[in-house]
């Protein structure tokens, strides 16, 4: 080991639930293993900062080939959800609902409460400028623990020395 | 697998330093170990941490996940990297002379 701390910076670009936890979980695995983490949320990414938002992340079925039948309790093995009953009204929110009762089932905290928990443990996040100007947010749109906005160059700067993983 | 002396006591640890035996921590040993970590004086709050752990790791020898302990402990995730700087995860089960936590939250 050296003596220089190891730094990861996650770049969060997706805003449906299941895109959502994979920095969350890997970004709270390495705080928990000394690891300093930097989260920079752009695009769609900034449904996950945006406190009107953070609480209504949904994940459709529609196009989604590893949604399977056996998801929903039906158990039919490799059988897909047919495009055509996700575009059915109330499938989205049926999906998304399973997926967070699953998520409850494994103690895995809600989106929101997951972000203070990083937060609380000393991650540092971000929003994309140029997100926050083409969607018209401001700093009061954030969940507390977003420091900054700050541009992709100030981003490229600010991890001069990370592992980056785009999600 | 090595042994090595820890507060007296000799114990079986593994690569990483890691008792591979609960039954062999003392607090002796845990204090010697926090030091090892950087931690001078386990306080209160350490042994809140500490004992909750290894109550919850009971005869199966792994430690309990972060969002365990914040959860169950009363000791929350600010307090509980501020107790255990710069790895809390590794350090409470090194400490707590307990194998990682399997979990992954």
């Amino acid at each position: 080991m050296t003596d220089k701390p190891r730094k990861i910076a996650f770049i969060c670009s997706k805003g449906t639930l299941d895109m959502a936890y994979p920095a969350l979980i890997m970004g709270w695995a390495a705080l928990g293993n000394g690891i300093e983490v930097t989260l920079f949320f752009t695009f769609w990414g900034m449904d996950l900062i945006n406190k009107h938002r953070i609480d209504h992340l949904e994940l459709a079925p529609v196009a989604n080939t590893s949604m399977k039948m056996s998801l929903m309790g039906v158990k039919t093995g490799n059988l897909g959800i047919p495009n055509l009953m996700g575009v059915l009204p109330g499938m989205t929110a049926f999906a998304t609902k399973l997926m967070r009762d699953k998520m409850n089932e494994l103690d895995v905290p809600p989106v929101r409460e997951f972000m203070q928990m990083l937060a609380d443990a000393g991650a540092k996040m971000y929003a994309c400028k140029m997100s926050v100007d083409m969607m018209d947010l401001k700093k009061e749109d954030f969940v507390d623990g977003v420091e900054a906005i700050v541009t992709a160059a100030e981003f490229i700067e600010m991890t001069e020395d990370s592992q980056i993983i785009f999600i | 697998m090595a042994t090595r002396e820890i507060a007296g006591k000799t114990v079986q640890v593994n690569e990483e330093g890691f008792l591979t035996n609960p039954s062999d921590w003392t607090k002796e040993i845990a204090a010697e170990l926090a030091k090892e970590e950087g931690i001078e004086v386990l306080t209160e709050g350490h042994w809140k941490v500490i004992d909750f752990a290894r109550q919850y790791a009971g005869t199966g020898g792994a430690s309990p996940t972060l969002r365990t302990i914040t959860s169950g402990s009363g000791v929350n995730t600010k307090d509980l990297f501020s107790l255990f700087p710069k790895g809390p995860a590794k350090k409470v089960a090194k400490i707590a002379g307990l194998g990682k936590p399997e979990g992954c939250v």
